[in-house]
C-alpha cells in the first residue's frame, strides 16, 4: 500500500508543480484540483510541466473560494478520482499547491504502512478550540452563511447579526457531533470510502453548504462517524497567527523545517528558492522513524503573536504608541527618584552607586541641563543633556532613558528646585520608586550664607513646589511605589534610612553594607536657629518636621517607620 | 472625527490630485520606459538634483532589494546625473526645471507619477539618500515583505528616518560614486527619539535624532520631522500631502498600534551626512528652495561653521536590522 496526494491550488503552479514531480518520481500518486479561476495559459503550462508521469491526475476543476463549500467539493472530487485511479493507495494525504514536503516520500510511506488503520486528522470539539476568528465558532454550526466572507463581508455581517436577534438555530444531522481542525489531513482509504458512500451523504452535504469555513469542520466531524482510530493531530506542520493568517516559511527558516521532522510544511512562500532546492532535492537524507516535533517552531510562533499583541513594555516606538489606558507602566523597568537624600548626606550619590550597583545621576530635571552620570554631554542612545530637548518631551525623556539603560537600576536625584513636569508621569508609574526627605532643601540655603531675605523668599518658593509634588504622591491615582520621611526625621536615624534605601534596590547588599563607610551627615549646627530666624521672619518650614531649635537635643525618636504610600 | 471634518479632508485630498494633475504638465520625458511596467512590478518613485555621486549605490541597493523599475524626477541636475539614469535599462526619467518649492518640495510631481503609474503596485517612494532596512532584509527580497502585507491586507508600511553620520567631522572622509555609504556614515543614534500623534491626520510625528541633538537643541520644534510612509500599496485616489510623512486617506498613516502591540516596520537609514553635505547645505541655504525657507539647512550651514560633529559618547554602530530590532526602533511584529 502506497500514499497518494491530492493537492488543491490555485496560486504559484509552478511550484506546486515541482512538487507535485517529486512526489510522482517518489512513487506515489498525486490528484491535482486546479481552480477553474486560475487562467487556462497557466493550468496549459503546469499540465505540461507534468506531461510524461503516468501517476499524476488532474480532476474536473471547480471555483473554489476561502471559508465556502466549495473547498470540500473540489476536495472530494479530487479524492474520488485518486481512489478510482490508484487502487493501491491506503492512505490520501490533503496537500496545497504551498505545501513542501520536509522527508523523502519512502519516510512517509514507511511511517504511514506502520500505521495502516490510523486517521492523521486534528479534530477537536468547538468547546475546546482556541482559534476563533471573527468570534464564531459553534455558530460556525447553527447559523448559515450563504455569502462568502472576503467577498460580501457587509452582507455576512449583517446575516449573522440578523440570525442572532431572529434567534435561529440550524441542528447537526442526527448522529454528527461537530468537530473542528486544521483542514490539511491524511486519511484512510477505508475511511474515505466510507464518508464517499455514506447513506446519509447528501443530507450531510446540504448541512456543510451553509456552515461557515466547512474545510476545517466537514472531514473533521465525518471522520468521528467512520473512522477506526483517529490520531488527532496532522502531519502537515501549519500555523496560523492570532489575526488568522497563516505563518509563512522563508529561506531562513530552513534549519528550523529541518529540525522539526515533519513530513509536509504549510505555507512555503513561493520565492524561497533555497527551501525548493533543498527539500526538493532526491537526495535528501532520510530521517527514518523519527516523530514530527514541531515544538521550535511554536516557540517562535508564540512570540511572534505576543510581540504584535502586547509588544514591549515600556517602549514607544514608531509602530508602538499605547494610548494611556493601555499602558500600566510607561517605562520598561523599576527606576528610584531620590528627593532630598543628596542635600542631607555628603557624597551621597557616589555612595549609592558604588553600594547597590545602579547607575546613580544627579538631577536629572535641573533647570539648565541633565544631569547624567559620568557628567557626560550625552548618554546611551544619543540623549542629550540639553533642557530644552529634555522639555519638550519630559516623560519620553525618562522614558528613553529608562529604556536605553536597560539592564542596569538607574536611580536620579529629584527636588523642588528642578523641572516639575514629570510630576504626574512619576507618580502614575508602576516602576517608579520614590523617595522623599520632606524639607530637605531647606540645608542647602540655610549652608549657602546668602542674604536672609532672599534666602526666605527661596525657601518659600520651594517648599510650595515640594508641598504640590507630596499631593501627587498622595492622590489616588499614583501607582508609584513611595516613601515619604521628614527630614527631622531623617537626620534622627539616618543610618535607617540609608539602608532602606539601599534595601529597596538590592536587598542583598543590607547586609554586607560596611557601616563604616556610610556617608556622613552634613553639618547642621546652627540649623535650628536658622529655622526659627524663618519663623520668626513669618515663614514656617512645616515640611522640615520637628526639628529642634538646639540640634543637640536631636534624639532618635520613639521606633516609628516611615509611612509607605502603594 | 465628524462628517464635516471628513469632508474636509476629502476637499483637501481633491486639491492635492488637482496640483499634481497640473504639475505632471511640468514634467518632460527623457526616457520613458514606463511600458516595460508589469503587473505587480514593484516601482520606486523619486525625485532628486544633482546626485549623480549617489546614484550608482542608490540604484544597485535598491535592484538588489528586487525593485523592478525606477521612475525618476530630475529637478534641474547639472552634474551628469541626467545622462547617468537616461542610459538604465530599468529607469523611466522626467526632468523639469520648475520650482521645487512651488511643486511642494517635489510631491506634486511624485503624486502625479504615483496616480499616473503606481495604481494596483506596491510604490515606494525615497530620496536618494535614504537606504529601505526592513526586518529579515539580509534574507528576504522585498517582494517577501509586500506579498506578505498583502496577505494581511495590508497596504502601508512606516520606516522612520534614521540619521547615520561619520565620528569626526562631516566630510573628512572622501565619498567615492559606487561605494557603501555606511562605510564612512555608520553611527546613530538608537534612543533619543519623541513620538506624537497629529489628532486630525493620525499620523505619528517623531523628532529627534543627531540633528535635534546638535542643531536644534535650543528649538527643538523646528528640528525635522522623522516620520515616514514610504511603502504604500498605491491605489488612485491616494496622495501624499506632506513629502513622505503622511497620505490622505488617513487610514494609511494608522501605520502603528495603539493598543500596545507591534506593528511590522522598517527604517530608512538616512546617509545624508557625507562630504557632499557640506557644499550642499550652503547651496540649498542661499536657494531656498526647501521647507521653510530653507532654515533646516541655515541651521546645517551655522553649525557646519563652527565645525560640530554629530558624533556622541551615546552614539550606536550599525550591525544590520536585528540590532535595530533588539534596540527597539524598528520591529519584526508577527513576521517571525
Amino acid at each position: 500500500m502506497s500514499v497518494g496526494f491530492v493537492m488543491i491550488v490555485h496560486t504559484a503552479l509552478d511550484r506546486a508543480a515541482a512538487v507535485a514531480r517529486h512526489w510522482a518520481e517518489a512513487g506515489c500518486p498525486v490528484v491535482i484540483h486546479v481552480d477553474s479561476r486560475v487562467p487556462e495559459a497557466e493550468v496549459m503550462a503546469m499540465q505540461q510541466a507534468l506531461a510524461g508521469l503516468a501517476d499524476v491526475r488532474f480532476c474536473a476543476r471547480h471555483p473554489c473560494e476561502w471559508g465556502t463549500w466549495s473547498i470540500v467539493r473540489a476536495t472530494l472530487a479530487a479524492v474520488e478520482l485518486a481512489l478510482a485511479e490508484f487502487p493501491a493507495i491506503g492512505h490520501v494525504y490533503l496537500a496545497s499547491g504551498a505545501c513542501l514536503p520536509l522527508r523523502p516520500a519512502a519516510d512517509l510511506t514507511a511511517y504511514l504502512a506502520a500505521r495502516p488503520e490510523t486517521d492523521f486528522i486534528e479534530s477537536v470539539t468547538t468547546d475546546e478550540v482556541p482559534w476563533t476568528v471573527g468570534g464564531l465558532s459553534r455558530e460556525r454550526f447553527s447559523l448559515s452563511f450563504p455569502f462568502a466572507w472576503k467577498r460580501q463581508r457587509r452582507l455576512f455581517d449583517q446575516l449573522v447579526t440578523l440570525q442572532r436577534r431572529l434567534g435561529i438555530r440550524r441542528c447537526p444531522p442526527a448522529g454528527l457531533e461537530p468537530h473542528l481542525g486544521s483542514q490539511w489531513w491524511c486519511l484512510t482509504r477505508r475511511t474515505l470510502s466510507a464518508i464517499l458512500t455514506d447513506p446519509d451523504r447528501r443530507r450531510i452535504e446540504r448541512y456543510f453548504r451553509r456552515v461557515w469555513i466547512p474545510d476545517e469542520s466537514y472531514f473533521q466531524t465525518l471522520v468521528r462517524r467512520h473512522g477506526r482510530r483517529v490520531e488527532s493531530r496532522s502531519l502537515t506542520l501549519s500555523r496560523f497567527n492570532r489575526q488568522g493568517r497563516p505563518f509563512v516559511f522563508y529561506d531562513d527558516h530552513l534549519q528550523l523545517l529541518r529540525r522539526s521532522d515533519c513530513f509536509v510544511a504549510r505555507k512555503i512562500w513561493p520565492g524561497a528558492d533555497w527551501l525548493y532546492d533543498t527539500f526538493l532535492d532526491p537526495g535528501l537524507p532520510a530521517r527514518g522513524a523519527a516523530e514530527p516535533d514541531p515544538a521550535r517552531l511554536d516557540r517562535l510562533l508564540t512570540a511572534a503573536d505576543d510581540r504584535r499583541v502586547r509588544g514591549r513594555p515600556g517602549l514607544v516606538m514608531q509602530s508602538r504608541l499605547p494610548s494611556p489606558d493601555w499602558a500600566h507602566a510607561t517605562t520598561c523597568a523599576p527606576f528610584s527618584v531620590l528627593q532630598g537624600f543628596d542635600a542631607l548626606f555628603e557624597d551621597f550619590a557616589p555612595w549609592f552607586e558604588r553600594h547597590v550597583g545602579a547607575r546613580v545621576h544627579g538631577h536629572l530635571f535641573a533647570p539648565d541641563r541633565a544631569e547624567f552620570a559620568g557628567g557626560g554631554a550625552s548618554f546611551s542612545g544619543g540623549i542629550s543633556d540639553a533642557a530644552a530637548l529634555r522639555d519638550y518631551d519630559p516623560g519620553g525623556f525618562l522614558r528613553n532613558l529608562i529604556w536605553a539603560g536597560r539592564g542596569e537600576r538607574q536611580c536620579f536625584m529629584f527636588g523642588p528646585a528642578d523641572r516639575q513636569e514629570i510630576s504626574w508621569p512619576l507618580a502614575i508609574d508602576r516602576n517608579a520608586h520614590i523617595a522623599v526627605a520632606t524639607g530637605a532643601w531647606a540645608v542647602p540655603l540655610f549652608r549657602s550664607g546668602q542674604d536672609f531675605a532672599v534666602l526666605r523668599k527661596r525657601a518659600a518658593e520651594l517648599q510650595r513646589v515640594e508641598a504640590a509634588f507630596l499631593d501627587i504622591l498622595r492622590a489616588p491615582q499614583v501607582r508609584a511605589r513611595v516613601r515619604i520621611w521628614s527630614m527631622a526625621d531623617a537626620v534622627r536615624t539616618p543610618m535607617e534610612v540609608l539602608l532602606g534605601l539601599v534595601e529597596d534596590i538590592a536587598p542583598e547588599a543590607r547586609s554586607r553594607l560596611p557601616l563604616a563607610a556610610a556617608p556622613r551627615l552634613v553639618p547642621l549646627s546652627g540649623f535650628g536657629a536658622f529655622l526659627q530666624r524663618l519663623k520668626n521672619e513669618g515663614m514656617l518650614p512645616h515640611l522640615v518636621g520637628d526639628f529642634p531649635a538646639d540640634e543637640s537635643r536631636l534624639r532618635p525618636p520613639p521606633l516609628r517607620r516611615p509611612y509607605l504610600v502603594m | 472625527m465628524g462628517a464635516i471634518s471628513t469632508y474636509r479632508l476629502r476637499l483637501e485630498r481633491e486639491l492635492w490630485k488637482l496640483r499634481a494633475r497640473r504639475a505632471r504638465r511640468q514634467l518632460r520625458p527623457v526616457a520613458d520606459r514606463t511600458a516595460q511596467i508589469r503587473p505587480g512590478a514593484l516601482l520606486a518613485f523619486v525625485c532628486l538634483r544633482n546626485e549623480a555621486v549617489r546614484l550608482p549605490y542608490f540604484l544597485t541597493y535598491y535592484r538588489r532589494l528586487g525593485i523592478d523599475h525606477f521612475l525618476i524626477v530630475d529637478n534641474g541636475s547639472e552634474d551628469g546625473a541626467q545622462a547617468l539614469l537616461r542610459d538604465q535599462p530599468d529607469v523611466s526619467l522626467w526632468t523639469t526645471g520648475a520650482s521645487y518649492r512651488q511643486a511642494h518640495f517635489g510631491i506634486d510631481w511624485l503624486n502625479g507619477l504615483l496616480s499616473r503609474y503606481g495604481h494596483g503596485h506596491w510604490a515606494l517612494t525615497v530620496d536618494v539618500d535614504e537606504f529601505l532596512v526592513y526586518p529579515h532584509c539580509d534574507t528576504r527580497p522585498l517582494r517577501a515583505l509586500t506579498d506578505w502585507l498583502d496577505s494581511a491586507g495590508t497596504r502601508s508600511f512606516g520606516a522612520m528616518l534614521i540619521d547615520t553620520y561619520p565620528k569626526g567631522p562631516i566630510g573628512a572622509a572622501r565619498y567615492r560614486a559606487g561605494q557603501d555609504p555606511f562605510e564612512i556614515a555608520c553611527w546613530f543614534d538608537s534612543g533619543s527619539y519623541r513620538f506624537r500623534k497629529d489628532p486630525t491626520y493620525r499620523n505619528l510625528w517623531i523628532q529627534g535624532g543627531p540633528r535635534a541633538r546638535a542643531w536644534f537643541a535650543e528649538a527643538p520644534e523646528q528640528a525635522p520631522a522623522l516620520n515616514k510612509i514610504p511603502l504604500v500599496r498605491w491605489r488612485r485616489p491616494y496622495v501624499y500631502t506632506s513629502s513622505t510623512h503622511r497620505l490622505l486617506p488617513r487610514g494609511l498613516n494608522l501605520v502603528y498600534d495603539e493598543t500596545g502591540g507591534e506593528k511590522t516596520c522598517g527604517a530608512l537609514l538616512h546617509a545624508k551626512f557625507l562630504d557632499c553635505f557640506a557644499a550642499r547645505a550652503a547651496e540649498e541655504a542661499e536657494r531656498r528652495e526647501h521647507y521653510a525657507d530653507g532654515r533646516e539647512y541655515r541651521a546645517y550651514r551655522s553649525g557646519l561653521d563652527r565645525g560640530a560633529e554629530l558624533w556622541c559618547e551615546g552614539s550606536e554602530t550599525y550591525a544590520g536590522w536585528r540590532q535595530l530590532d533588539l534596540l527597539g526602533l524598528i520591529s519584526q511584529g508577527n513576521w517571525a
